[in-house]
């Protein structure tokens, strides 16, 4: 049930991005003379940048504040059912962004959570823009975890802050940082706060060649944490190059059906092959 | 590769039966952790209290149905009394002069009967037609919908509706989706994506269509304007046109409930799932925004959709009123076809001829049923497939009465039939996509009509009983 993204060559930037430059209607451009949105029609693009969260945290409204669409934005969990495309141009190279479904976990429990889960592994997005509510960070932290296990190309937007300052909420967003290991933006997408800051991120992780490595959670039981430490150990045997071994170990512990279809038909050995579109960009 | 897959089941052997359950535990101990370390909530609890004694009063269990009874009833006054004033400007600006001045251009410039026929009384009555008599009502209930969805309602709606669902054996998450079924059916199916159990979301696709969508929204106000506000003293009529829509979406979702019990105890048997359903924070709607984008995203949209369809059916309409087979026109004979079942289901011939010109679109049943009227009414002075002066709603009424011969019983049975019908042909083919299944596709078709055929009948059976 992979869902391959379209093979980024075919879209690649020429010699000559975006030749139009900045946008025409840029009054509430974040960062007027950099972003350019393209709406539905990414165009020629470079990056990838997958966007992921649990549902209702403003995940529709980044994505506007991005792509200069206006996809309704409802204020309610499930919202957004299929995935929807668009495109942004920053500092002159191109972006295809996708907005996953809402989920809460990628446990592969419901058809939300097989479509974002797939789109992460196996499209293996230049950044997965994960947007996270600052007033239920407990609640949103989860999913950020669990898609640190299998990246390190994070960028995390901890949005509705301003919501967060109305109740009181702080949070503190370099602490955040140094516990995942990526750039965390606090943002108020409603009202377009943050959003150069975020974009910076985005294209920081998109153009880094040395991403964090994944996220290696250490379970405190230490019965489980033998069998992943070794099961770990064989997947690594077999693909040498595989980024996130202990993740996809604990996915074949728990019996996921999509990954096991990937061992046996091969899918996860080509997640190992070298990244061909960070390679050529900086080539 | 499979002995890495034997690997794993054999270290999987040695581990508990909830394996899962300690993955998931050891992922939310961290999460908590670091929450915990980066979150600093001074005060955060005096403010949500704001929030907690809304949702007290918005999701209690009496006072929850009131204030959703006030709110929406709210909502539709505005919209039925909001509408009057701008729908009678452009019914004069467009349908009265506008036809008017085309016709005599035509006419001048030597345009052959039929082509002004076709173009001016045909496609352009019925689209001029669907803007007068739709563009009001929809650019302000749907403002108001959008506000009440961004202050973060609606999901307090599925919350109370919840427990009813749940006792009807169906999914919560189907309050959900029947709540996108009031702005579109076939978002509505689209949207039971959300819902896991195929048996559940069966039951929520098949009874979408109970939700009264967009294109029929307006069949029902201005029935409930012209025919039964139009029973009580005019100081009241506002109030009573409301509470008449009012009562139609209530039943809508009593039949929802129905239908949704009725299914899960036969065909579609199975385990109710649970689910968790997060009530999100209200937020104030931005106003201005919300204005711009509802206006554009879905009023602009509805509409052109309207229009789209009214063109062509206009083009119908008037080929059936003018073309002849022996001594009446293709309409004449097929009204008297239809006939008999229209009288059966108090309703008349028109009616049903107009059901069936409007499969792709609800939206132009009512300029379908007033055109057909006056064309085969034979009223003083109305040529045949021509609309004239029709100052205002009161005036279609007129017509209906006059040339039509309709009584309240039509009116009330209309808005039933309005309610009880096949869903437009967008929405079938959107079923027949997310199901992938003919004899479902068809269920869900033609139920709707089979309920709106039986209720019909009886309510007007029983009326004529009662004299």
């Amino acid at each position: 049930m992979a869902t391959p993204l379209p093979t980024p060559g075919v879209g690649r930037a020429s010699a000559d991005p975006d030749p139009g430059g900045g946008c025409a209607s840029c009054a509430l451009a974040p960062d007027a003379a950099r972003l350019a949105r393209l709406g539905l029609d990414p165009g020629r693009y470079s990056y990838v940048v997958a966007l992921a969260g649990n549902p209702n945290t403003g995940k529709s409204t980044v994505f506007n504040a991005l792509t200069g669409l206006r996809q309704h934005v409802g204020n309610w969990a499930g919202k957004t059912v299929a995935r929807a495309e668009g495109g942004f141009s920053y500092g002159g190279v191109g972006y295809r962004i996708i907005d996953l479904p809402g989920t809460y976990s990628l446990l592969s429990a419901s058809a939300d959570e097989d479509i974002a889960r797939d789109v992460l592994l196996f499209g293996r997005p230049d950044v997965t823009l994960v947007v996270v509510d600052a007033t239920r960070l407990e609640r949103n932290l989860p999913l950020v975890l669990q898609i640190r296990q299998i990246t390190g190309r994070v960028v995390v937007a901890l949005n509705l802050v301003d919501e967060a300052r109305r109740h009181g909420i702080t949070v503190d967003v370099r602490h955040l940082t140094r516990e995942l290991g990526v750039p965390v933006v606090a943002t108020a997408a409603r009202r377009g706060e943050g959003l150069p800051d975020l974009l910076a991120a985005i294209e920081q992780v998109a153009t880094t060649d040395d991403p964090p490595p994944p996220m290696r959670l250490v379970h405190h039981d230490p019965e489980l944490e033998r069998a992943v430490a070794a099961l770990a150990e064989q997947v690594a045997a077999r693909f040498p190059t595989l980024p996130n071994t202990r993740w996809v170990a604990l996915r074949l512990l728990e019996g996921d059906p999509g990954i096991e279809a990937a061992v046996r038909d091969g899918t996860l050995g080509d997640l190992a092959a070298p990244r061909v579109a960070a390679a050529e960009v900086q080539g | 590769m499979t002995d890495l897959l034997d690997e794993a089941a054999r270290l999987r052997r040695g581990l508990p039966d909830d394996v899962g359950d300690r993955i998931v535990e050891s992922l939310y101990t961290d999460a908590a952790r670091i929450a915990a370390a980066s979150v600093d909530r001074d005060g955060a609890a005096a403010r949500l209290t704001v929030d907690r004694a809304l949702d007290r009063v918005l999701t209690h269990r009496v006072w929850g149905f009131v204030a959703m009874g006030v709110l929406f009833f709210g909502v539709f006054w505005f919209t039925i009394a909001g509408a009057a004033v701008p729908s009678d400007l452009l019914y004069t600006l467009l349908v009265e002069n506008g036809h008017a001045w085309l016709r005599e251009g035509f006419v001048a410039l030597g345009a052959p009967a039929v082509v002004t026929g076709l173009l001016v009384d045909g496609v352009y009555l019925a689209t001029a037609w669907v803007i007068a008599v739709m563009l009001p009502p929809m650019a302000i209930f749907f403002p108001l919908f959008t506000l009440l969805e961004d202050f973060g309602y609606l999901p307090r709606v599925a919350f109370n509706l919840d427990r009813l669902f749940a006792r009807a054996g169906a999914h919560g998450k189907q309050s959900l989706t029947m709540m996108m079924g009031y702005g579109c059916n076939a978002a509505g199916v689209t949207a039971t994506r959300i819902i896991d159990s195929r048996r559940e979301r069966l039951i929520a696709v098949i009874t979408n269509n109970f939700s009264i969508c967009n294109g029929r929204w307006p069949t029902l106000i201005l029935m409930g304007t012209v025919f039964v506000g139009a029973v009580v003293p005019p100081a009241l009529a506002g109030v009573v046109a409301a509470g008449a829509v009012i009562a139609v979406v209530v039943l809508g979702i009593g039949v929802t409930l129905a239908v949704s019990w009725a299914l899960s105890r036969t065909v579609l048997r199975g385990e109710s799932s649970a689910y968790s359903l997060e009530l999100p924070p209200y937020r104030p709607p931005r106003i201005l925004r919300t204005l711009w984008t509802s206006i554009i995203d879905r009023t602009f949209k509805v509409l052109r959709r309207a229009v789209v369809m009214a063109a062509p059916a206009g083009a119908v309409i008037w080929l059936v009123g003018n073309v002849h087979l022996g001594d009446a026109s293709l309409a004449a004979h097929l009204v008297t076809a239809l006939g008999p079942i229209g009288w059966l289901m108090g309703l008349n011939g028109v009616i049903l001829l107009a059901y069936l010109v409007a499969v792709p679109a609800n939206e132009i049943i009512i300029p379908t049923i007033v055109m057909l009227t006056l064309t085969l009414g034979g009223g003083a002075g109305a040529q045949p497939g021509v609309m004239l002066d029709l100052g205002d709603d009161a005036q279609i009424g007129t017509v209906l009465v006059g040339a039509g011969g309709w009584t309240l019983l039509t009116a009330v049975n209309l808005m039933l039939f309005t309610l009880l019908h096949h869903p437009c042909s967008t929405t079938v083919l959107t079923i027949w996509h997310e199901t992938r299944s003919v004899r479902w596709t068809a269920v869900a078709t033609l139920l709707p009509l089979a309920l709106g055929i039986v209720v019909c009948a009886t309510v007007a059976g029983v009326l004529r009983l009662l004299g």
